[in-house]
């Protein structure tokens, strides 16, 4: 006899709730099923559509939330943070020189601790003008105290923003979902809905430990001794440690429920491999089919995709490397010291791991190219790609 | 096996929406693994565009550019010039135009077909410009046997609910008996 | 490389291809006022020692020649 949550899949199977959607719409309808009160945001290439669609969705009622225009994205963060700090489920979107501008602001909520729920989809910084994907825009927010993953598919972007919501409230931090300008945010590939109810069930409505309230008057954020800001602050570290445990929960929580898991690394066959790749996002993807053509030639290969960046999920990093040729692949950098995933891959390994800087500005990053990358690697320089055929 | 098609068009005429419609058709069809996207420029009327669509049995792992396509659309006879770059020697290209296969002398198989003018007995019109998106895709099934017509006429009725869907489908009929190939 | 660009004909590349429509001016209507040059986005609108010309090859098929002209001295016609 089937469970009732296996009848519920089969049903949502049967009703076919398998729409082909942008990325951008899966962000929409995945605020919409999470049932988010506040959403407060800004349009930007290539989030706008995201902006436009849950404003929509507002209007003919089909979300239950109250839909605040800033005329800012560092108004748009602040919007979530007192909608957040009341209680209420907040949601915002950005991108790029959007998210810059919000730095400040995601500082605070990192600070005063709210389960804030972002989507930014990466794009190119200016100057020049640069309207597609490089992972740099979410990663100089590294240290802002929030949460990030990075998506690879606009399935996975969906799923993750429900477990996102449920993440960041039980350990009381923001959280970013990352999904690739055009890439990803203008791709139509399929995205199996779920039914409202199992999402109510998985995300039920919580009790904030702390908030705003007119009959228990408080302040938020006030003057602090070094004496309660240092525990304030070593606050936000121990989260994030209770945060890697959390998010393999609700991954298990998550796939009971609907059917799919996550984890904070996806492994494509680094078991036998010999030289692993660490890539995020879509070339961490994409990679899987140069490790096939790769292991075609007899060169055993394998990818390792980032998925969480923050917490760092350094202890399992530590264990696919072991033993193995390790090749990383950055689209970003930090002038002065290369690709950030790099360096931070590197701080945990005990050994030489080539590096790449690939796909800057949008630059396309074939598998072919990823193959050949990891045909000439040498584990000694770091590299930029600078063509899309090199 | 998995399907990479490339579509040239100019802005305006549906490019990016005959790649999104043809991925919802093999989905339709059956196919697990659908992808349609844009080649992400600036969005002008008028300059060329290029759109792509990927069908597999399984899920896509790809997410660049389509550089060997199986299939390639040509929205206007100009554009061959672009369309045939790296398409396979086994490719074929569709085009729209009043001509048939054999006046041309390409290094393709070639399937023809009038779109533009289908769509304007229909009258599908966008400011003024013939939408030729739903004609041109009527000539696919004639090139490709796992979608069929049925696949694209529902996916056009499913992406324009009403009216509207019910002329594109019946543009993408008509467009399908007006395929000619030649291999 | 730093991103400082230099004004130069066809940044965008040769944007007479994006043109559906081509605007056509008659000279005898002309009386060299100089608003479609200045209004032209494409500077596709030249000056010669008579009157202004229209350069093909980067006309893209706006119409804001069309548009601007005061002695209705330019028609879109389609191409
Ligand atoms: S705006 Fe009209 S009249 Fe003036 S220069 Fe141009 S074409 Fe001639
Ligand atoms: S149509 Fe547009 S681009 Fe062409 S000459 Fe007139 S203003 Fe310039």
């Amino acid at each position: 006899m089937l469970g009732r949550e296996e009848i519920e899949r089969k049903k949502i199977k049967e009703e076919g709730t398998t729409v082909i959607e942008t990325g951008n719409h899966a962000v929409s309808l995945a605020a919409k099923f999470a049932r988010a009160d506040v959403v407060a945001a800004y349009p930007i290439t290539p989030q706008t559509q995201i902006v436009e669609e849950i404003a929509k969705f507002v209007e003919n009622g089909e979300m239950n939330a109250k839909f605040i225009r800033v005329e800012s994205e560092h108004s748009a963060m602040a919007a979530c943070i007192g909608a957040s700090a009341t209680g209420a489920r907040a949601f915002t979107a950005t991108s790029s020189q959007g998210l810059l501008l919000m730095h400040e602001m995601l500082f605070a909520a990192g600070g005063y601790r709210l389960p804030i729920v972002m989507a930014n989809v990466n794009r190119s910084l200016f100057p020049p003008w640069n309207i597609l994907v490089e992972h740099s825009d979410s990663l100089a927010q590294r240290d802002t105290g929030w949460i990030q993953f990075y998506c690879a598919s606009n399935q996975e972007v969906f799923d993750t923003t429900i477990q996102a919501f449920k993440i960041a409230e039980e350990v009381n931090l923001p959280a970013m979902v990352n999904l690739e300008g055009f890439i990803m945010s203008h791709t139509h590939m399929p995205i199996e809905l779920p039914m409202q109810d199992a999402v109510d069930r998985f995300l039920p409505r919580r009790e904030h430990l702390w908030k705003l309230d007119v009959d228990n008057p408080g302040t938020f954020g006030s003057m602090s001794n070094p004496e309660y800001y240092v525990l304030m602050r070593k606050g936000i570290e121990d989260a994030m440690k209770e945060a890697r445990t959390k998010i393999l929960d609700v991954n298990t929580e998550f796939e009971r429920e609907f059917g799919r898991k996550y984890e904070p690394i996806e492994c494509y066959k680094c078991e036998d491999a010999e030289t692993v790749i660490f890539a995020m996002g879509t070339i961490g993807k994409e990679s899987k089919r140069a490790v096939d053509e790769l292991r075609n030639e007899g060169v055993k290969a394998g990818v390792a995709r980032i998925r969480l960046f923050r917490p760092f999920p350094e202890e399992s990093i530590k264990s696919i490397a072991e033993g193995k040729k390790i090749i990383i692949f950055d689209r970003d950098c930090s002038f002065g010291k290369g690709g950030v995933l790099s360096t931070e891959i590197r701080s945990v390994l005990d050994k030489p791991a080539s590096s790449y800087v690939v796909g800057i500005g949008g630059l396309d990053v074939p598998y072919t190219t990823i193959k050949k990358c990891v045909e000439r690697a040498n584990g000694q320089k770091d590299e930029w790609i600078t063509e899309v055929h090199p | 096996m998995m399907y990479e098609i490339r579509f040239h068009g100019r802005g305006g005429q549906g490019a990016v929406t005959a790649a999104a419609l043809l991925c919802r058709a093999g989905f339709l069809a059956g196919k697990k693994g659908v992808q349609a996207f844009p080649l992400f420029g600036a969005e002008r009327r008028g300059a060329p565009v290029k759109a792509f669509a990927r069908i597999d049995d399984e899920e896509i792992v790809l997410a660049s550019q389509i550089y060997e396509p199986d299939y390639v659309f040509v929205f206007e006879e100009w554009l061959i010039e672009y369309a045939i770059e790296g398409l396979k020697k086994d490719g074929w290209m569709i085009i729209n135009t009043k001509k048939k296969p054999e006046d041309f002398d390409l290094d393709c198989k070639i399937a023809t077909t009038d779109a533009t003018g289908i769509a304007l007995s229909n009258n599908l019109k966008v400011a003024g410009f013939p939408v030729i998106n739903s004609s041109i895709l009527g000539a696919f099934p004639k090139v490709c046997e796992e979608i069929k017509l049925e696949h694209i006429t529902q996916a056009i009725k499913n992406y324009w609910p009403g009216d509207i869907g019910k002329n594109n489908a019946h543009a993408c009929e008509q467009a399908f008996n007006a395929t000619e190939v030649k291999e | 490389m730093i991103p400082l660009s230099k004004p130069k004909k066809g940044a965008s590349g040769k944007t007479g291809m994006w043109r559906t429509e081509k605007p056509v001016l008659d000279k005898e209507r002309c009386t060299n006022c100089l608003l479609c040059w200045v209004f032209c986005p494409e500077s596709a609108i030249y000056r010669t020692e008579d009157k202004v010309e229209i350069d093909y090859e980067y006309c893209k098929g706006c119409g804001v020649c069309a548009n601007e002209c005061a002695r209705g001295a330019i028609k879109m016609e389609e191409e």
